[in-house]
């Protein structure tokens, strides 16, 4: 991103380029996953971890492309409370599944 | 945090940008700091959803009630709207009124095409006797997708808003302001729309 990018309140906003690149990894990234699905030639397990790449994937393109986040913007704060919600967000949804399995398990016995 | 702090933090850093660092880049900046609590919210409801998603209690699963090929065209329609509301950002930094609000409209359109593909989407279960009363998966599944598609509804008020204040005020700082705000919350729910289509819709095909 070249510094003719950066508004006066700090965020990067973008080229048609990178808006056009975004939107069309974006789709690529919806239409290849949701084929795999359907066509279901893919064993099982193979296609959960290859579902959940694409998805994180995704996630990164749209984060870069659209939201335009980056390590520079407002001197960095944006991105260090992204990066503490992305913990809290991992803590949570890992830790309450990792507790409702084992309850899950031990209400079977 | 004292401000004081944070004001001699700046004046290290960079003196040209003092000026202009000012109370719309807080405003952002604030608007921000709320999309990353949106963002703990919706960690909730896909962890309740991941955690019911096998109750189904008698009820259907989800790969015998989704629609597929339906499910593919309401993300189309998403994420073609965020791209046009970028589109709408560049214009804004163009300052060209008139482009902005011809993207926010076409953007408008497409959102709320979203959402009345959701709401018949919602109308067609409920019919079927597949409400949110009947499951486990069925309560997450309302309330993850609702949650969302309540989000897109007030964004789309907010757009409309946003199309007036531009034709009546011209761009102005203020109106920049919230058009950035605005950005960020539709490309934020273009975001958590992906994890739904993955999460719920993908995952819920596969098994």
């Amino acid at each position: 991103m070249s510094k003719s990018n950066v508004t006066s309140s700090g965020a990067d906003h973008g080229t048609l380029k990178s808006y056009i690149i975004g939107f069309m990894l974006s789709i690529l990234l919806t239409v290849i996953p949701y084929y795999l699905v359907v066509e279901k030639s893919v064993p099982t397990v193979t296609l959960i971890l290859l579902v959940v790449a694409f998805g994180l994937v995704q996630l990164l393109v749209q984060l870069v492309f659209f939201l335009h986040l980056n390590t520079k913007s407002e001197k960095g704060w944006n991105f260090q409370s992204f990066v503490f919600t992305a913990l809290v967000v991992v803590i949570l949804l890992a830790g309450s599944l990792w507790i409702m399995y084992n309850l899950r398990i031990n209400m079977m016995h | 945090m004292s401000s004081v702090a944070v004001d001699t933090q700046q004046h290290q850093s960079d003196h040209d940008h003092d000026h202009e660092h000012d109370e719309s880049s807080s405003t952002v900046f604030g608007f921000w700091i709320y999309i990353m609590s949106d963002c703990i919210l919706f960690a909730t409801l896909f962890a309740t959803y991941a955690v019911l998603s096998s109750n189904t209690f008698g009820g259907p699963a989800g790969h015998e009630i989704f629609s597929m090929p339906f499910v593919l065209v309401e993300t189309f329609l998403l994420l073609t709207s965020s791209f046009t509301y970028g589109l709408a950002m560049l214009a804004m930094h163009k300052d060209k009124s008139k482009q902005v609000v011809s993207w926010l409209v076409v953007t408008f359109i497409l959102g709320f095409g979203f959402i009345g593909m959701e709401l018949y989407e919602f109308h067609e279960l409920i019919t079927e006797g597949h409400s949110w009363q009947t499951s486990g998966f069925l309560s997450a599944f309302f309330g993850l997708v609702a949650t969302h598609g309540l989000h897109v509804s007030l964004g789309l008020i907010w757009m409309v808003v946003m199309m007036y204040s531009v034709l009546r005020y011209g761009l102005t700082k203020q109106v920049k302001t919230r058009l950035t705000c605005l950005s960020l919350f539709w490309h934020f729910l273009d975001i958590v729309w992906i994890c739904v289509f993955t999460v719920v819709y993908l995952m819920g095909a596969i098994t």
